[in-house]
Protein backbone atom coordinates (compact mmCIF):
# COMPACT_ATOMS: atom_id res chain seq x y z
CA UNK A 1 0.00 0.00 0.00
CA UNK A 2 1.24 3.47 -0.87
CA UNK A 3 2.26 5.65 2.04
CA UNK A 4 0.27 8.69 3.02
CA UNK A 5 -2.92 7.70 1.23
CA UNK A 6 -6.10 7.18 3.22
CA UNK A 7 -7.94 3.96 2.53
CA UNK A 8 -11.35 2.85 3.65
CA UNK A 9 -11.75 0.25 6.34
CA UNK A 10 -12.59 -2.56 3.94
CA UNK A 11 -9.38 -2.00 1.96
CA UNK A 12 -7.38 -2.03 5.21
CA UNK A 13 -8.98 -5.35 6.15
CA UNK A 14 -8.09 -6.77 2.74
CA UNK A 15 -4.54 -5.49 3.16
CA UNK A 16 -4.25 -7.20 6.54
CA UNK A 17 -5.43 -10.48 5.02
CA UNK A 18 -2.97 -10.07 2.17
CA UNK A 19 -0.13 -9.48 4.63
CA UNK A 20 -0.69 -12.95 6.14
CA UNK A 21 -0.59 -14.58 2.71
CA UNK A 22 2.46 -12.55 1.68
CA UNK A 23 4.30 -13.52 4.85
CA UNK A 24 3.85 -17.20 4.03
CA UNK A 25 4.35 -17.21 0.26
CA UNK A 26 6.72 -14.26 -0.27
CA UNK A 27 7.66 -13.71 -3.90
CA UNK A 28 5.08 -16.20 -5.22
CA UNK A 29 2.47 -13.46 -4.87
CA UNK A 30 2.57 -9.96 -6.32
CA UNK A 31 2.30 -6.73 -4.37
CA UNK A 32 -1.11 -5.77 -3.02
CA UNK A 33 -3.15 -3.55 -5.32
CA UNK A 34 -5.05 -1.31 -2.94
CA UNK A 35 -7.94 0.17 -4.85
CA UNK A 36 -11.32 1.04 -3.41
CA UNK A 37 -13.44 -0.95 -5.83
CA UNK A 38 -11.75 -4.36 -5.78
CA UNK A 39 -8.47 -4.82 -3.87
CA UNK A 40 -6.53 -7.75 -5.26
CA UNK A 41 -3.19 -9.49 -5.60
CA UNK A 42 -1.86 -11.71 -8.34
CA UNK A 43 -0.42 -15.19 -7.99
CA UNK A 44 2.92 -15.02 -9.83
CA UNK A 45 3.94 -18.65 -9.37
CA UNK A 46 0.83 -20.37 -10.72
CA UNK A 47 2.02 -23.80 -9.57
CA UNK A 48 1.54 -22.62 -5.98
CA UNK A 49 -2.07 -21.50 -6.56
CA UNK A 50 -3.70 -24.60 -4.97
CA UNK A 51 -1.44 -24.23 -1.91
CA UNK A 52 -2.34 -20.57 -1.60
CA UNK A 53 -6.01 -21.46 -2.03
CA UNK A 54 -5.91 -24.06 0.74
CA UNK A 55 -3.98 -21.65 2.97
CA UNK A 56 -6.58 -18.94 2.34
CA UNK A 57 -9.44 -21.28 3.14
CA UNK A 58 -7.99 -22.91 6.23
CA UNK A 59 -5.78 -20.36 7.99
CA UNK A 60 -7.34 -19.41 11.32
CA UNK A 61 -7.18 -15.68 10.62
CA UNK A 62 -8.22 -15.82 6.96
CA UNK A 63 -11.00 -18.45 6.59
CA UNK A 64 -12.00 -17.47 3.08
CA UNK A 65 -14.72 -20.12 3.01
CA UNK A 66 -16.83 -18.56 0.27
CA UNK A 67 -15.84 -18.04 -3.35
CA UNK A 68 -18.29 -15.46 -4.61
CA UNK A 69 -17.22 -15.38 -8.22
CA UNK A 70 -14.61 -16.64 -10.66
CA UNK A 71 -14.39 -14.77 -13.95
CA UNK A 72 -12.18 -15.52 -16.91
CA UNK A 73 -10.53 -12.51 -18.53
CA UNK A 74 -8.64 -12.12 -21.80
CA UNK A 75 -5.55 -9.92 -21.37
CA UNK A 76 -4.85 -9.61 -25.07
CA UNK A 77 -2.14 -6.96 -24.76
CA UNK A 78 -0.12 -9.15 -22.37
CA UNK A 79 -0.70 -12.27 -24.53
CA UNK A 80 -2.33 -13.87 -21.50
CA UNK A 81 -5.65 -15.15 -20.26
CA UNK A 82 -6.49 -15.37 -16.61
CA UNK A 83 -9.04 -15.75 -13.87
CA UNK A 84 -10.21 -13.28 -11.25
CA UNK A 85 -11.59 -14.85 -8.08
CA UNK A 86 -13.54 -12.93 -5.44
CA UNK A 87 -13.36 -14.35 -1.95
CA UNK A 88 -14.89 -13.55 1.36
CA UNK A 89 -15.22 -15.10 4.76
CA UNK A 90 -18.90 -15.78 5.15
CA UNK A 91 -20.08 -15.25 8.70
CA UNK A 92 -16.60 -15.34 10.27
CA UNK A 93 -14.62 -12.27 9.27
CA UNK A 94 -15.47 -9.12 7.37
CA UNK A 95 -12.57 -9.14 4.93
CA UNK A 96 -12.83 -9.64 1.19
CA UNK A 97 -10.04 -10.24 -1.26
CA UNK A 98 -9.69 -10.82 -4.98
CA UNK A 99 -7.01 -13.02 -6.52
CA UNK A 100 -5.80 -13.06 -10.10
CA UNK A 101 -4.08 -15.97 -11.79
CA UNK A 102 -2.83 -15.66 -15.35
CA UNK A 103 -1.44 -18.08 -17.92
CA UNK A 104 -0.28 -18.09 -21.55
CA UNK A 105 -2.95 -17.25 -24.09
CA UNK A 106 -2.50 -20.33 -26.26
CA UNK A 107 -2.65 -23.66 -24.47
CA UNK A 108 -1.80 -22.21 -21.07
CA UNK A 109 -2.94 -23.94 -17.91
CA UNK A 110 -3.85 -23.02 -14.34
CA UNK A 111 -4.11 -25.55 -11.50
CA UNK A 112 -7.71 -26.23 -10.55
CA UNK A 113 -9.06 -25.34 -7.12
CA UNK A 114 -12.34 -27.23 -7.60
CA UNK A 115 -11.54 -29.47 -4.62
CA UNK A 116 -10.91 -26.47 -2.37
CA UNK A 117 -14.20 -24.73 -3.18
CA UNK A 118 -16.89 -26.78 -4.93
CA UNK A 119 -18.12 -23.55 -6.53
CA UNK A 120 -14.97 -23.41 -8.61
CA UNK A 121 -15.93 -26.60 -10.44
CA UNK A 122 -18.54 -25.09 -12.74
CA UNK A 123 -16.95 -21.64 -12.81
CA UNK A 124 -13.69 -23.15 -14.07
CA UNK A 125 -15.57 -25.15 -16.67
CA UNK A 126 -17.19 -21.93 -17.82
CA UNK A 127 -13.85 -20.10 -17.97
CA UNK A 128 -12.42 -22.96 -20.03
CA UNK A 129 -15.48 -22.93 -22.27
CA UNK A 130 -15.14 -19.21 -22.97
CA UNK A 131 -11.37 -18.63 -22.91
CA UNK A 132 -9.70 -22.00 -23.51
CA UNK A 133 -7.28 -22.07 -20.58
CA UNK A 134 -6.88 -25.55 -19.12
CA UNK A 135 -7.41 -26.29 -15.45
CA UNK A 136 -5.07 -29.09 -14.45
CA UNK A 137 -6.55 -31.49 -11.92
CA UNK A 138 -10.15 -30.50 -12.63
CA UNK A 139 -12.53 -33.48 -12.14
CA UNK A 140 -14.36 -33.05 -15.46
CA UNK A 141 -13.04 -30.30 -17.64
CA UNK A 142 -15.44 -29.97 -20.55
CA UNK A 143 -17.58 -27.27 -22.07
CA UNK A 144 -20.60 -26.23 -20.06
CA UNK A 145 -22.56 -23.53 -21.91
CA UNK A 146 -21.47 -24.13 -25.52
CA UNK A 147 -22.02 -27.49 -27.26
CA UNK A 148 -19.21 -30.01 -26.81
CA UNK A 149 -18.16 -29.80 -30.46
CA UNK A 150 -18.13 -26.00 -30.72
CA UNK A 151 -15.00 -24.52 -32.30
CA UNK A 152 -12.99 -21.74 -30.70
CA UNK A 153 -13.44 -19.87 -27.45
CA UNK A 154 -16.11 -17.19 -27.77
CA UNK A 155 -14.96 -14.57 -25.26
CA UNK A 156 -11.43 -14.23 -26.63
CA UNK A 157 -11.08 -10.76 -28.14
CA UNK A 158 -9.93 -12.13 -31.52
CA UNK A 159 -12.62 -14.81 -31.72
CA UNK A 160 -14.07 -15.51 -35.17
CA UNK A 161 -17.30 -17.43 -35.16
CA UNK A 162 -17.32 -20.63 -37.19
CA UNK A 163 -19.00 -20.59 -40.62
CA UNK A 164 -21.38 -23.45 -40.02
CA UNK A 165 -22.35 -25.81 -37.24
CA UNK A 166 -23.83 -29.19 -38.26
CA UNK A 167 -24.92 -27.69 -41.59
CA UNK A 168 -26.53 -24.63 -39.98
CA UNK A 169 -25.13 -21.23 -41.02
CA UNK A 170 -23.85 -19.56 -37.86
CA UNK A 171 -23.23 -15.81 -38.48
CA UNK A 172 -26.56 -14.13 -38.93
CA UNK B 1 -36.39 -45.56 2.50
CA UNK B 2 -32.90 -46.10 3.80
CA UNK B 3 -30.32 -48.43 2.36
CA UNK B 4 -28.62 -50.57 4.98
CA UNK B 5 -25.03 -51.65 4.77
CA UNK B 6 -24.96 -54.65 2.42
CA UNK B 7 -21.20 -54.94 1.90
CA UNK B 8 -20.14 -58.53 2.31
CA UNK B 9 -23.60 -59.91 1.69
CA UNK B 10 -23.03 -60.56 -2.01
CA UNK B 11 -26.14 -60.19 -4.12
CA UNK B 12 -28.46 -59.65 -1.20
CA UNK B 13 -30.22 -56.32 -0.90
CA UNK B 14 -31.70 -55.29 2.41
CA UNK B 15 -34.19 -52.46 2.44
CA UNK B 16 -35.84 -51.10 5.52
CA UNK B 17 -39.48 -50.28 4.77
CA UNK B 18 -40.37 -49.04 8.20
CA UNK B 19 -39.22 -49.56 11.80
CA UNK B 20 -40.30 -53.18 11.99
CA UNK B 21 -40.47 -54.28 8.33
CA UNK B 22 -37.24 -55.14 6.55
CA UNK B 23 -37.30 -56.50 3.00
CA UNK B 24 -34.47 -58.84 2.02
CA UNK B 25 -34.07 -59.52 -1.68
CA UNK B 26 -31.75 -62.38 -2.63
CA UNK B 27 -29.89 -62.98 -5.91
CA UNK B 28 -31.22 -59.77 -7.26
CA UNK B 29 -29.26 -58.62 -10.27
CA UNK B 30 -29.61 -54.87 -10.50
CA UNK B 31 -28.93 -53.07 -13.71
CA UNK B 32 -28.26 -49.40 -14.02
CA UNK B 33 -30.44 -47.50 -16.42
CA UNK B 34 -29.87 -44.09 -17.95
CA UNK B 35 -32.90 -41.86 -17.72
CA UNK B 36 -32.84 -38.52 -19.49
CA UNK B 37 -35.01 -35.91 -17.82
CA UNK B 38 -35.57 -32.81 -19.89
CA UNK B 39 -34.78 -30.49 -21.62
CA UNK B 40 -38.54 -30.48 -22.19
CA UNK B 41 -39.59 -31.96 -18.87
CA UNK B 42 -42.19 -29.68 -17.20
CA UNK B 43 -40.65 -29.93 -13.75
CA UNK B 44 -37.22 -28.76 -14.84
CA UNK B 45 -38.61 -25.19 -15.04
CA UNK B 46 -37.20 -24.46 -18.47
CA UNK B 47 -34.63 -26.16 -20.60
CA UNK B 48 -32.49 -28.11 -18.19
CA UNK B 49 -31.45 -31.63 -19.01
CA UNK B 50 -30.63 -34.08 -16.27
CA UNK B 51 -29.01 -37.34 -17.21
CA UNK B 52 -29.88 -39.68 -14.38
CA UNK B 53 -28.19 -42.99 -13.75
CA UNK B 54 -30.80 -45.00 -11.92
CA UNK B 55 -30.84 -48.25 -10.03
CA UNK B 56 -34.52 -49.08 -9.93
CA UNK B 57 -36.17 -46.01 -8.44
CA UNK B 58 -32.99 -44.80 -6.80
CA UNK B 59 -30.76 -42.25 -8.49
CA UNK B 60 -27.09 -43.08 -8.33
CA UNK B 61 -26.00 -40.00 -10.25
CA UNK B 62 -27.76 -37.06 -11.86
CA UNK B 63 -25.65 -34.91 -14.16
CA UNK B 64 -27.09 -31.56 -15.27
CA UNK B 65 -26.50 -30.40 -18.85
CA UNK B 66 -26.90 -26.68 -19.42
CA UNK B 67 -26.58 -24.21 -22.24
CA UNK B 68 -29.85 -24.71 -24.10
CA UNK B 69 -30.73 -21.09 -23.38
CA UNK B 70 -27.25 -19.62 -23.76
CA UNK B 71 -27.62 -16.24 -25.46
CA UNK B 72 -24.04 -14.95 -25.17
CA UNK B 73 -24.90 -12.30 -22.56
CA UNK B 74 -21.24 -11.64 -21.78
CA UNK B 75 -20.22 -11.35 -25.43
CA UNK B 76 -23.11 -8.98 -26.09
CA UNK B 77 -22.01 -6.79 -23.16
CA UNK B 78 -18.59 -6.26 -24.71
CA UNK B 79 -20.23 -4.82 -27.82
CA UNK B 80 -22.71 -2.33 -26.39
CA UNK B 81 -22.43 0.77 -24.19
CA UNK B 82 -22.91 0.52 -20.42
CA UNK B 83 -26.53 1.79 -20.37
CA UNK B 84 -27.48 -0.57 -23.19
CA UNK B 85 -26.63 -3.58 -21.03
CA UNK B 86 -29.55 -2.85 -18.68
CA UNK B 87 -32.17 -4.49 -20.96
CA UNK B 88 -29.93 -7.54 -21.28
CA UNK B 89 -29.82 -7.93 -17.50
CA UNK B 90 -33.64 -8.12 -17.50
CA UNK B 91 -33.37 -11.18 -19.64
CA UNK B 92 -31.07 -12.99 -17.22
CA UNK B 93 -33.54 -13.70 -14.48
CA UNK B 94 -36.74 -12.79 -16.28
CA UNK B 95 -38.86 -13.39 -13.18
CA UNK B 96 -36.97 -10.71 -11.24
CA UNK B 97 -35.95 -8.13 -13.83
CA UNK B 98 -35.96 -5.22 -11.39
CA UNK B 99 -33.54 -6.98 -9.05
CA UNK B 100 -31.15 -7.81 -11.87
CA UNK B 101 -31.15 -4.20 -13.10
CA UNK B 102 -30.60 -3.03 -9.55
CA UNK B 103 -27.55 -5.24 -9.13
CA UNK B 104 -26.06 -4.10 -12.44
CA UNK B 105 -26.73 -0.39 -11.78
CA UNK B 106 -25.13 -0.67 -8.32
CA UNK B 107 -22.02 -2.28 -9.80
CA UNK B 108 -21.44 0.36 -12.47
CA UNK B 109 -22.17 3.17 -10.00
CA UNK B 110 -19.30 1.92 -7.85
CA UNK B 111 -16.93 2.84 -10.68
CA UNK B 112 -18.61 6.16 -11.41
CA UNK B 113 -18.52 8.32 -8.23
CA UNK B 114 -21.99 9.79 -8.58
CA UNK B 115 -24.51 10.58 -5.90
CA UNK B 116 -27.91 9.01 -6.37
CA UNK B 117 -30.96 11.11 -5.35
CA UNK B 118 -32.61 9.72 -2.24
CA UNK B 119 -36.01 9.32 -3.83
CA UNK B 120 -34.46 7.18 -6.56
CA UNK B 121 -33.08 4.81 -3.92
CA UNK B 122 -36.50 4.43 -2.30
CA UNK B 123 -38.27 3.76 -5.59
CA UNK B 124 -35.60 1.24 -6.53
CA UNK B 125 -36.06 -0.65 -3.27
CA UNK B 126 -39.86 -0.61 -3.57
CA UNK B 127 -39.91 -2.00 -7.12
CA UNK B 128 -37.19 -4.53 -6.29
CA UNK B 129 -39.08 -5.81 -3.26
CA UNK B 130 -42.34 -5.96 -5.23
CA UNK B 131 -40.52 -7.98 -7.84
CA UNK B 132 -39.08 -10.24 -5.14
CA UNK B 133 -42.61 -11.06 -3.96
CA UNK B 134 -43.71 -11.72 -7.56
CA UNK B 135 -40.73 -14.00 -8.09
CA UNK B 136 -41.32 -15.93 -4.86
CA UNK B 137 -44.98 -16.33 -5.84
CA UNK B 138 -43.92 -18.05 -9.05
CA UNK B 139 -41.41 -20.18 -7.15
CA UNK B 140 -43.98 -21.28 -4.57
CA UNK B 141 -46.78 -21.78 -7.09
CA UNK B 142 -44.78 -23.88 -9.51
CA UNK B 143 -43.26 -25.83 -6.64
CA UNK B 144 -46.78 -26.78 -5.56
CA UNK B 145 -47.57 -27.89 -9.11
CA UNK B 146 -44.42 -30.02 -9.24
CA UNK B 147 -45.65 -31.87 -6.19
CA UNK B 148 -49.27 -32.15 -7.28
CA UNK B 149 -50.90 -29.18 -5.54
CA UNK B 150 -52.69 -27.15 -8.19
CA UNK B 151 -54.62 -24.57 -6.16
CA UNK B 152 -51.69 -22.55 -4.74
CA UNK B 153 -50.45 -22.02 -8.27
CA UNK B 154 -53.65 -20.23 -9.26
CA UNK B 155 -53.64 -18.18 -6.06
CA UNK B 156 -50.02 -17.18 -6.66
CA UNK B 157 -50.59 -16.10 -10.22
CA UNK B 158 -53.69 -14.14 -9.25
CA UNK B 159 -51.67 -12.06 -6.78
CA UNK B 160 -48.59 -11.86 -8.97
CA UNK B 161 -50.75 -10.32 -11.68
CA UNK B 162 -51.44 -7.33 -9.40
CA UNK B 163 -47.70 -6.77 -8.89
CA UNK B 164 -47.01 -7.07 -12.60
CA UNK B 165 -49.77 -4.55 -13.20
CA UNK B 166 -48.16 -2.11 -10.76
CA UNK B 167 -44.72 -2.53 -12.29
CA UNK B 168 -46.16 -2.14 -15.77
CA UNK B 169 -47.77 1.08 -14.66
CA UNK B 170 -44.42 2.40 -13.48
CA UNK B 171 -42.19 1.14 -16.29
CA UNK B 172 -44.39 0.29 -19.27
CA UNK B 173 -43.46 -3.40 -19.38
CA UNK B 174 -44.70 -6.47 -17.56
CA UNK B 175 -41.52 -8.44 -17.16
CA UNK B 176 -38.60 -6.87 -19.03
CA UNK B 177 -38.67 -3.43 -17.49
CA UNK B 178 -35.54 -1.42 -18.42
CA UNK B 179 -36.56 0.82 -15.51
CA UNK B 180 -33.57 1.10 -13.18
CA UNK B 181 -30.87 2.92 -15.10
CA UNK B 182 -27.28 3.61 -14.14
CA UNK B 183 -27.48 6.67 -11.91
CA UNK B 184 -31.24 6.93 -11.81
CA UNK B 185 -34.52 5.69 -13.12
CA UNK B 186 -36.26 5.80 -16.48
CA UNK B 187 -39.27 7.62 -15.01
CA UNK B 188 -40.63 8.75 -11.69
CA UNK B 189 -43.48 6.58 -10.40
CA UNK B 190 -47.03 7.67 -11.37
CA UNK B 191 -48.71 10.00 -8.87
CA UNK B 192 -51.06 7.43 -7.33
CA UNK B 193 -48.52 4.59 -7.40
CA UNK B 194 -47.62 4.62 -3.71
CA UNK B 195 -51.27 4.61 -2.70
CA UNK B 196 -51.93 1.56 -4.85
CA UNK B 197 -48.82 -0.17 -3.52
CA UNK B 198 -49.93 0.34 0.08
CA UNK B 199 -53.37 -0.98 -0.88
CA UNK B 200 -51.66 -4.03 -2.28
CA UNK B 201 -49.64 -4.49 0.91
CA UNK B 202 -52.83 -4.44 2.99
CA UNK B 203 -54.52 -6.84 0.58
CA UNK B 204 -51.62 -9.25 0.29
CA UNK B 205 -50.62 -9.59 3.94
CA UNK B 206 -53.40 -12.07 4.90
CA UNK B 207 -53.08 -13.77 1.50
CA UNK B 208 -49.42 -14.52 2.17
CA UNK B 209 -50.33 -16.27 5.41
CA UNK B 210 -53.12 -18.18 3.70
CA UNK B 211 -50.79 -19.25 0.93
CA UNK B 212 -48.14 -20.37 3.38
CA UNK B 213 -50.71 -22.43 5.30
CA UNK B 214 -52.09 -23.98 2.13
CA UNK B 215 -48.81 -25.72 1.50
CA UNK B 216 -47.00 -26.07 4.82
CA UNK B 217 -50.10 -27.48 6.52
CA UNK B 218 -50.78 -29.83 3.64
CA UNK B 219 -49.66 -33.28 4.73
CA UNK B 220 -48.89 -34.53 1.22
CA UNK B 221 -46.73 -31.51 0.50
CA UNK B 222 -44.87 -31.85 3.79
CA UNK B 223 -44.29 -35.57 3.25
CA UNK B 224 -42.88 -34.89 -0.20
CA UNK B 225 -40.45 -32.20 1.00
CA UNK B 226 -39.56 -32.79 4.66
CA UNK B 227 -36.14 -34.37 5.08
CA UNK B 228 -35.56 -34.50 1.31
CA UNK B 229 -32.38 -33.11 -0.23
CA UNK B 230 -30.69 -32.05 2.99
CA UNK B 231 -27.72 -29.74 2.59
CA UNK B 232 -25.51 -29.05 5.64
CA UNK B 233 -24.54 -25.42 6.14
CA UNK B 234 -20.77 -25.80 5.69
CA UNK B 235 -21.17 -27.72 2.42
CA UNK B 236 -23.68 -25.13 1.21
CA UNK B 237 -21.14 -22.36 1.84
CA UNK B 238 -18.42 -24.34 0.10
CA UNK B 239 -20.73 -24.72 -2.88
CA UNK B 240 -21.20 -20.96 -2.92
CA UNK B 241 -24.91 -21.14 -2.23
CA UNK B 242 -26.68 -17.89 -1.51
CA UNK B 243 -30.12 -16.47 -0.96
CA UNK B 244 -33.02 -18.65 0.22
CA UNK B 245 -30.98 -21.78 -0.51
CA UNK B 246 -28.27 -20.83 1.97
CA UNK B 247 -30.74 -19.52 4.54
CA UNK B 248 -32.67 -22.79 4.18
CA UNK B 249 -29.54 -24.48 5.51
CA UNK B 250 -29.74 -22.29 8.60
CA UNK B 251 -27.09 -19.70 7.70
CA UNK B 252 -28.33 -16.23 8.55
CA UNK B 253 -26.78 -14.49 5.57
CA UNK B 254 -28.50 -11.84 3.54
CA UNK B 255 -26.59 -9.31 1.46
CA UNK B 256 -29.18 -6.67 2.30
CA UNK B 257 -28.05 -7.04 5.90
CA UNK B 258 -24.49 -8.41 5.74
CA UNK B 259 -23.13 -6.37 2.85
CA UNK B 260 -25.66 -3.56 2.84
CA UNK B 261 -26.27 -1.42 -0.20
CA UNK B 262 -28.66 1.38 -1.14
CA UNK B 263 -30.94 2.33 1.78
CA UNK B 264 -31.27 -1.13 3.32
CA UNK B 265 -29.27 -0.18 6.47
CA UNK B 266 -32.06 2.28 7.38
CA UNK B 267 -34.78 -0.33 7.11
CA UNK B 268 -35.93 -2.76 9.73
CA UNK B 269 -36.54 -6.32 8.60
CA UNK B 270 -35.68 -9.84 9.67
CA UNK B 271 -33.51 -12.30 7.82
CA UNK B 272 -35.78 -15.32 7.54
CA UNK B 273 -34.25 -18.64 8.52
CA UNK B 274 -36.14 -21.83 9.35
CA UNK B 275 -36.40 -22.66 13.05
CA UNK B 276 -36.42 -26.42 12.56
CA UNK B 277 -39.84 -26.93 14.14
CA UNK B 278 -41.71 -27.84 10.97
CA UNK B 279 -38.82 -28.76 8.73
CA UNK B 280 -35.43 -30.39 9.01
CA UNK B 281 -32.82 -27.63 8.64
CA UNK B 282 -31.43 -27.70 5.11
CA UNK B 283 -34.17 -29.73 3.43
CA UNK B 284 -36.55 -28.80 0.61
CA UNK B 285 -39.26 -27.71 3.03
CA UNK B 286 -36.87 -25.27 4.77
CA UNK B 287 -36.04 -23.62 1.47
CA UNK B 288 -39.73 -23.33 0.68
CA UNK B 289 -40.42 -21.86 4.12
CA UNK B 290 -37.71 -19.23 3.73
CA UNK B 291 -39.37 -18.01 0.54
CA UNK B 292 -42.78 -17.95 2.17
CA UNK B 293 -41.47 -15.99 5.18
CA UNK B 294 -39.47 -13.59 3.03
CA UNK B 295 -42.58 -12.28 1.32
CA UNK B 296 -43.76 -10.92 4.67
CA UNK B 297 -40.36 -9.23 5.22
CA UNK B 298 -40.58 -7.64 1.77
CA UNK B 299 -44.00 -6.25 2.65
CA UNK B 300 -42.47 -4.72 5.79
CA UNK B 301 -39.70 -3.11 3.74
CA UNK B 302 -42.17 -1.67 1.23
CA UNK B 303 -44.32 -0.17 4.00
CA UNK B 304 -41.32 1.54 5.60
CA UNK B 305 -40.15 2.87 2.24
CA UNK B 306 -43.55 4.39 1.51
CA UNK B 307 -43.62 6.22 4.85
CA UNK B 308 -40.00 7.43 4.70
CA UNK B 309 -39.87 8.41 1.05
CA UNK B 310 -39.08 12.04 0.11
CA UNK B 311 -41.74 13.88 -1.92
CA UNK B 312 -41.66 14.21 -5.67
CA UNK B 313 -41.23 17.97 -5.51
CA UNK B 314 -38.52 19.10 -7.92
CA UNK B 315 -37.53 15.52 -8.49
CA UNK B 316 -35.96 14.44 -11.74
CA UNK B 317 -35.26 10.70 -11.89
CA UNK B 318 -32.58 11.27 -14.54
CA UNK B 319 -30.76 14.15 -12.84
CA UNK B 320 -27.75 12.09 -11.74
CA UNK B 321 -27.37 10.10 -14.94
CA UNK B 322 -24.11 11.15 -16.63
CA UNK B 323 -24.38 12.33 -20.25
CA UNK B 324 -21.75 9.87 -21.30
CA UNK B 325 -21.10 6.86 -19.11
CA UNK B 326 -17.38 6.20 -19.19
CA UNK B 327 -16.22 4.69 -15.89
CA UNK B 328 -12.69 5.19 -14.63
CA UNK B 329 -10.18 2.47 -15.38
CA UNK B 330 -10.43 -0.35 -12.92
CA UNK B 331 -12.43 -3.35 -12.02
CA UNK B 332 -15.24 -4.01 -9.65
CA UNK B 333 -17.31 -6.87 -8.33
CA UNK B 334 -20.73 -5.68 -7.29
CA UNK B 335 -23.67 -7.70 -6.12
CA UNK B 336 -27.14 -7.58 -4.71
CA UNK B 337 -29.54 -9.93 -3.00
CA UNK B 338 -31.86 -11.31 -5.66
CA UNK B 339 -34.85 -13.56 -5.00
CA UNK B 340 -32.65 -16.50 -5.99
CA UNK B 341 -29.49 -15.42 -4.21
CA UNK B 342 -26.44 -13.35 -4.91
CA UNK B 343 -26.42 -11.85 -8.38
CA UNK B 344 -23.00 -10.36 -9.01
CA UNK B 345 -21.35 -8.56 -11.87
CA UNK B 346 -17.63 -8.41 -12.46
CA UNK B 347 -16.85 -5.44 -14.68
CA UNK B 348 -13.46 -4.55 -16.11
CA UNK B 349 -13.16 -1.05 -17.54
CA UNK B 350 -10.18 0.38 -19.40
CA UNK B 351 -11.17 4.00 -18.68
CA UNK B 352 -11.22 4.97 -22.36
CA UNK B 353 -14.11 3.09 -23.87
CA UNK B 354 -17.84 3.45 -23.25
CA UNK B 355 -18.10 -0.33 -23.44
CA UNK B 356 -16.88 -2.73 -20.75
CA UNK B 357 -13.81 -4.79 -21.57
CA UNK B 358 -15.34 -7.65 -19.63
CA UNK B 359 -18.68 -8.05 -17.93
CA UNK B 360 -19.31 -11.31 -16.18
CA UNK B 361 -22.64 -12.17 -14.66
CA UNK B 362 -22.32 -14.30 -11.54
CA UNK B 363 -25.61 -16.09 -11.57
CA UNK B 364 -27.09 -17.34 -8.34
CA UNK B 365 -29.01 -20.24 -9.91
CA UNK B 366 -25.93 -21.38 -11.84
CA UNK B 367 -24.02 -21.73 -8.60
CA UNK B 368 -26.94 -23.20 -6.66
CA UNK B 369 -27.57 -25.77 -9.37
CA UNK B 370 -23.95 -26.93 -9.34
CA UNK B 371 -24.68 -28.86 -6.15
CA UNK B 372 -27.23 -31.02 -8.01
CA UNK B 373 -24.89 -33.98 -8.26
CA UNK B 374 -24.41 -34.19 -4.51
CA UNK B 375 -28.01 -33.37 -3.65
CA UNK B 376 -29.53 -36.05 -5.85
CA UNK B 377 -27.30 -38.98 -4.98
CA UNK B 378 -29.32 -41.81 -3.46
CA UNK B 379 -32.67 -40.04 -3.79
CA UNK B 380 -35.80 -41.43 -5.42
CA UNK B 381 -36.85 -40.16 -8.85
CA UNK B 382 -39.96 -38.33 -7.54
CA UNK B 383 -37.78 -36.71 -4.88
CA UNK B 384 -35.51 -35.41 -7.61
CA UNK B 385 -38.45 -33.34 -8.84
CA UNK B 386 -38.89 -31.95 -5.33
CA UNK B 387 -35.20 -31.06 -5.16
CA UNK B 388 -35.08 -29.26 -8.52
CA UNK B 389 -38.21 -27.33 -7.60
CA UNK B 390 -36.69 -26.26 -4.29
CA UNK B 391 -33.58 -24.87 -6.01
CA UNK B 392 -35.95 -22.56 -7.92
CA UNK B 393 -33.89 -22.22 -11.07
CA UNK B 394 -34.52 -19.78 -13.86
CA UNK B 395 -32.69 -21.09 -16.88
CA UNK B 396 -32.37 -17.63 -18.35
CA UNK B 397 -29.95 -16.84 -15.55
CA UNK B 398 -28.25 -20.23 -15.43
CA UNK B 399 -27.35 -20.19 -19.13
CA UNK B 400 -27.14 -16.42 -19.62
Amino acid sequence: MEEGKVFSQSVQQSAAAYAIIHEKFGVAVSAFDANETMPFFEVLDTALWPDIALFMRDHARLKFNYMACLSGVDYQAEEKVGIVCNFESLGLFNHKLAVKVKCARNGGSIPSVAYVWHTANWHEREAYDMFGMLFTGHPELKRILCPDDWEGFPLLKDYKVQESYHGIKVPY
Amino acid sequence: MQELDTSGLGSVRVTRKSDNVVVIEKDLATEQMVLAMGPQHPSTHGVLKLECLTDGEVITEAVPYLGYLHRCFEKCCENVDYPAIVPYTDRLDYLAGMNSEFAYALTVEKLLDIEIPRRVEFIRVIVAELNRIASHLVAIGTYGIDLGAFTPFLFCFRDREIILGLLEWASGARMLYNYIWIGGLAYDVPSDFLKRVSEFVTYFRPKAVELCNLLTKNEIFVKRTRGIGIMPADVAINYGWSGPMLRGSGVKWDLRRNDPYSIYPELDFNVAVPDGKVSVIGDCLSRHLVRALEMEESLKIIEQCISKMPTAEGFNPRSAIPKRIRPKAGEVYGRAENPRGELGFYILSDGKSTKPVRCKGRSSCFVNLSAMKDLSKGQLIPDLVAIIGSIDIVLGEVDR
